[in-house]
């Protein structure tokens, strides 16, 4: 970010992290099948950063844990997020970094549904349609320089 | 005369128009060895030297130049003299001479006799007549050098050219882009600055041709001929830059304009090189930009995405503000420090008040970064933001606020080493000691657990700094610090309560044996929860670090392993476990405390041994099993015994050995308390097992005692315990007292005792191994294990002989695996004996060294194995391997590598296991070798990231993930078919393999794709 330019929100609230998943024995038990839950969801998605911040979605409160809804059977996933502010015209970026990751990070028999929350930002319905469309979605990652800022928002600096 | 004479013409003649250049070496040596002198070269030269042809002459000087290179250090005075002029001289003829008399001078000046005034006329002459910038990068390199060789050996005269010296200079250098002679002009300009030359009215120039390279973007060529590096580049530069206050007002405008770049490295370089100018500029120098220095600063760290802005931001703030510091008030001028404060204060004290807010934390670090600069600083920063914080505190009623509140306090509390007030100041905090006690207290009863944990550490900063804490304060504090021992269950809570309660016994042992040792020695001894008894166990452990508070937390201790011993209140196994790792950190404070180890040796060693012996006899004799007798006990009792041996001075140790030898060997049991023991005890021959198990506290205080102490009887010692190995059935028994033979052996000196008790050790060995049928065969074994260990570690000759005996075995049909896992007692460090804490005999790289030398047989005897017995030499060399330091892996792993790739398709768990683990930190950084065998590296890793067992799938993912970070050409062709396999993993039924899975796979699809890497 240069020095000239100005952040849409230069001041946003922040939340508290949740702490690491605590691990129980039968995780570590062989014979014992953990489905795919809420919190695994939440888990993949919180440590997005967001594009303009050096902060991850979960510090903005843009994803929340209840805000994610999973079935293993069913292998469906929806996740809806929060834009900081209702203008915020990054919600397509962030929506679409959301999308990319849990395609990359699921697999392939879930069907994965990211949309705004509700009532949180002016075109809603606009975003939302965005990221329903699979080919709109498709055409945005051949598009090396949105590609770039997507990658970018999952890369994590572990290991 | 006459014959060196035409020699010398010949080597001339061959030289100049022969152009053979080796005859110029064959000169010079022949004027070293006095064969002819320079006069008569430069006579002999005489022809060439006056040619019409520049050529002829460029070579006649190149001849000239090349033997003064060699032996400018036998001319006379008289002859530099004349030297001198002539090369003067010729910086005026053709171009192509100009290298050649550059050279020649540069090697005049290197001669002692430089007659005086003659390198200011050099200098004269190069500055008037060379044009610097239009020669070749070596020839610029030559002017460079001569400059640092005359301020070397000439500072007096050149000094003497006034500012002339600085604008030749800053002429010459004018234009210069190659980065070997720009590290050669930043030296040149740092000694013009450091060493007070005149600067004159050129102090813009010499400054206008030094920061036109900043900040610094050079990326060295691939191959990096020449090693220099841009940190190299850039730490030069700034030394210049920063050298002297004069460049200020020109420098810190420039620092301000590149702080708007857009690039992050010039960004770092310029706060970087900021906070260097704080050393060296005064108020003078920085006021007129201070305003505009802030707003820049103040931007980077509030907007900033990258730690090392941050950081530079901070440290540039801190320089200013402890420059500012520095500076001397006039009495007719106001206070800058406080002018440039209240501009940091207006500007990040009402974040403060908006806990919830991102700019929170970025305004507490600028505040601290200015606070931490200066005592002075830390008061003004303080007075404001103190009373601030506090009255947020009292309004705000959110745990969450309340808890950032508070850390951001803390940041506050601990000072800096330069913030600290001098001896016999006060602290900046003492005026707001009450309200932060009650700030304190207050939020140790919240029911929050972060801020509960900060209030600790805010607690543990203040009991730290002297008078911040009233003796009612201490007192109170440990009221609430052993309340929440007792009653609060979240383990971070209790660890941070744990660890504060520990620093602040330190400092007021008083307090806590008043108030919270009772407390505590009731809660343990009652019949309380498990849970809280163990916290009150560590809480013991971590308060004892002062002599008078160990005397009295140890009793209760030791009064929880009587009881149960004697059943009078019931502990489970596990409790006495923790007891007796509290008792074994409190031992630890020995090394530092002579009283504590001596307390130890007369107090604490005496009733343990009591009490270990005790319940050998009374479960031997009555059936009664105490919880003493049990192995897990017993373990944990060993380390206790052992640090406080380890820690042992040399009196007191030779008495612990006398009277622990004599208690095993003759059962002399005077030096026990409650002396009720049978007279004939004898451990180490009894058939029953629990009195042997002891054995294991013989080893515990035999084999940690300090090397220069005796252990008396020590050959009859020995003795009894090969017998008491050969005789037991018993696998703690044998292997404890295999490890107390071993103990022993590798501190005893070396000698003919020594050998004679080796020799008989390994007949005995040798006889029960050859024996098929034996019983005993795995006690020989692990014997023979230990042993091997013992002079491996001391470098014995013999230990050859009996690593290549365990080599033997592994293709021994029972013993085979054992023999393979136990490569990994031999080359691992073992917690309870033969380390360097309980003063073993360990030579360094003893690792490497057994590695290089027996890397082959194991190879080897992998070949000749056959197919079903090849799986323990593929253990044992995974376990070698593993244990090596990293620098040793990656040098030998190309060797290994098909080892190793055979390790990964063998079809023993253990072995894949332990190989993968053993590779992914060595794929972290991968060593060349490994390029040529990716593809088979990848099929069989990818094969096992479908594994059945768990362990193994999750280090093939990790090995898989640590391979995206080769070069990206390199992994690329595997892109697509690693994606395909981790997709697989994905749908894993275990979570935590998913996650692995999940990590890799993100970070593969980042491989070759835009804004990855």
């Amino acid at each position: 970010m240069s020095g000239g330019t100005r952040l849409e929100n230069a001041n946003p609230l922040i939340f508290q992290r949740s702490g690491e998943r605590l691990l129980t024995a039968t995780d570590e038990d062989e014979d014992v099948a953990d489905p795919i839950d809420d919190r695994e969801i939440f888990d993949l998605i919180r440590s997005i950063n967001d594009p303009e911040h050096p902060l991850s979605l979960e510090e903005l409160n843009v994803v929340e844990q209840m805000r994610v809804n999973v079935s293993d059977e069913e292998s469906t996933v929806s996740v809806e997020f929060t834009p900081t502010i209702p203008h915020c015209s990054m919600a397509t970026l962030i929506g679409l970094s959301i999308k990319v990751k849990l395609l990359r990070s699921l697999p392939d028999r879930f069907k994965i549904d990211v949309h705004i929350t509700p009532g949180t930002h002016a075109s809603e319905d606009a975003v939302n349609k965005q990221l329903a469309d699979k080919e709109r979605v498709a055409a945005a990652l051949e598009n090396s320089q949105l590609l770039e800022v997507v990658n970018q928002c999952l890369y994590t600096r572990s290991m | 005369m006459a014959a060196d004479n035409s020699l010398l013409l010949g080597l001339v003649e061959e030289f100049v128009s022969g152009q053979v250049d080796s005859k110029a070496t064959e000169t010079a040596s022949g004027v070293k060895t006095g064969q002819f002198t320079v006069l008569q070269l430069v006579e002999a030269l005489g022809l060439s030297l006056t040619s019409s042809q520049p050529h002829t002459r460029a070579r006649g000087v190149q001849l000239l130049s090349q033997v003064l290179q060699e032996c400018y250090s036998c001319l006379s005075e008289k002859e530099v003299e004349v030297l001198i002029a002539f090369y003067e001289n010729r910086l005026k003829d053709h171009y192509v001479i100009t290298p050649h008399v550059l050279q020649g001078l540069k090697a005049l000046t290197k001669c002692s006799v430089l007659p005086p005034g003659s390198a200011v006329s050099i200098l004269r002459s190069i500055f008037q007549d060379v044009h610097v910038q239009s020669l070749m990068v070596a020839e610029r390199s030559c002017v460079y050098n001569i400059l640092i060789g005359l301020m070397e050996s000439r500072e007096e005269e050149l000094k003497g050219l006034g500012a002339d010296f600085t604008f030749g200079f800053v002429q010459s250098v004018d234009g210069e882009r190659d980065p070997r002679n720009l590290l050669l002009a930043f030296q040149v300009a740092r000694n013009i600055i450091h060493r007070g030359y005149d600067l004159g009215k050129f102090v813009e120039e010499l400054f206008e041709v030094t920061s036109c390279y900043f900040p610094i973007d050079f990326s060295p060529p691939p191959n990096d001929p020449h090693g220099i590096t841009q940190e190299d580049l850039i730490l030069s530069l700034r030394n210049v830059l920063t050298g002297t206050s004069r460049f200020a007002e020109f420098l810190l405008p420039l620092i301000i304009e590149k702080l708007d770049s857009d690039v992050q490295s010039a960004k770092v370089d310029s706060l970087q090189t900021l906070a260097a100018c704080g050393l060296t500029y005064s108020h003078k120098e920085l006021a007129e930009f201070l305003p505009g220095l802030w707003s820049s600063i103040r931007r980077e760290v509030f907007q900033t995405a990258s730690e090392r802005v941050e950081s530079a931001g901070l440290s540039a703030l801190g320089a200013l503000t402890s420059s500012l510091s520095r500076s001397v008030l006039s009495s007719d001028s106001e206070d800058s420090l406080q002018v440039f404060l209240n501009l940091v204060l207006k500007d990040c004290q009402h974040h403060l008040c908006e806990p919830d807010l991102k700019l929170v934390w970025p305004s507490t670090k600028l505040l601290q970064a200015a606070a931490g600069a200066s005592y002075r600083a830390s008061l003004i920063v303080s007075a404001a933001v103190i009373p601030a914080l506090l009255e947020q505190y009292n309004n705000r009623t959110q745990c969450a606020q309340r808890r950032t509140l508070l850390e951001v306090l803390q940041g506050f509390v601990q000072p800096t080493p330069f913030s600290r007030p001098a001896d016999g100041v006060e602290s900046v905090l003492v005026a707001f000691q009450q309200s932060l006690c009650g700030v304190v207290f207050s939020a140790l009863v919240e029911s929050s657990a972060g801020l509960q944990v900060t209030a600790t550490r805010v607690l543990t900063a203040l009991g730290q700094q002297p008078c911040l804490l009233a003796q009612a304060d201490v007192e109170k504090a440990v009221d609430h610090l052993s309340r929440l021992i007792l009653e609060e269950e979240d383990t971070q809570v209790s660890l941070a309560v744990v660890e504060c309660s520990g620093a602040l016994a330190h400092l007021h042992p008083k307090a806590f044996i008043s108030r919270m040792i009772p407390r505590l020695k009731e809660e343990i001894l009652s019949e309380s929860n498990s849970a809280v008894r163990l916290r009150c166990v560590t809480a013991v452990a971590s308060v004892s670090s002062q002599l008078s508070v160990v005397q009295e937390s140890t009793p209760v201790l030791l009064q929880v392993l009587a009881s149960a011993h004697t059943g009078s209140c019931s502990f489970s196994v596990e409790e006495v476990s923790a007891v007796c790792i509290s008792l074994q950190r409190i031992a630890a404070h020995a090394r530092d405390t002579e009283e504590i180890g001596r307390f130890f040796h007369s107090n604490i060693i005496p009733r343990l041994l009591g009490l270990a012996l005790q319940a050998a006899l009374q479960s031997r004799d009555s059936g009664h099993s105490s919880p003493l007798t049990d192995e897990a006990v017993l373990s944990a009792l060993v380390p206790v015994i052992s640090t406080a041996c380890a820690a042992l001075q040399s009196e007191s140790a030779s008495r612990m050995a006398a009277q622990v030898v004599s208690l095993f060997l003759d059962g002399d049991v005077s030096f026990l308390p409650e002396n009720a023991f049978p007279s004939q005890i004898q451990l180490l021959q009894s058939q029953a097992e629990s009195p042997s198990q002891l054995v294991c506290l013989l080893m515990a205080c035999v084999c940690s005692l300090p090397r220069s102490v005796d252990i008396p009887e020590i050959d009859r010692l020995l003795v009894q315990l090969e017998d008491l190995i050969c005789s037991c059935s018993h696998l703690f028994c044998y292997t404890f007292a295999a490890k107390c033979f071993a103990g022993l052996v590798n501190k005893r000196l070396a000698g003919e005792a020594l050998d004679a008790v080796l020799e008989r050790v390994l007949k005995r060995i040798s006889v029960e191994l050859e024996n098929g049928s034996s019983s005993q065969r795995t006690q020989a074994f692990t014997l023979l294990l230990w042993v091997a260990k013992a002079l491996l570690l001391r470098y014995h000759p013999l230990s050859t002989a009996l690593t290549d005996k365990l080599f033997a075995l592994l293709s021994d049909p029972e013993l085979g695996s054992q023999a393979a896992d136990g490569f990994c007692v031999l080359m691992s460090d073992s917690p309870d004996v033969l380390n360097r804490s309980c003063h073993a005999d360990v030579r360094i790289m003893y690792r490497q060294r057994f590695f290089a030398e027996n890397s082959s047989k194991l190879v080897e005897g992998f070949n000749s194995a056959e197919q079903e017995k090849k799986s323990c030499y593929l253990k044992a060399l995974s376990h070698i391997v593993n244990n090596l330091p990293r620098e040793v892996q990656l040098t030998e792993l190309p060797a290994l590598l098909p080892l190793l790739l055979e390790a990964l398709s063998c079809p023993d768990r253990e072995v894949q296991f332990s190989t993968l683990s053993c590779m992914q930190p060595v794929l972290l950084e991968p060593p060349e070798a490994l390029r040529n065998q990716l593809e088979a590296l990848f099929s069989r890793m990818l094969a096992l990231t479908t594994s059945s067992d768990m362990k193994v799938r999750i280090a093939s993912i990790r090995c898989v993930h640590a391979l995206s970070r080769l070069p990206e050409h390199v992994v690329l062709p595997f892109r697509a078919r690693v994606l395909k396999a981790l997709a697989v993993c994905l749908d894993d039924r275990k979570r935590l393999v998913r996650n692995e899975a999940v990590a890799a796979r993100g970070q593969w699809f980042l491989i070759g794709s835009p804004g990855g890497r």
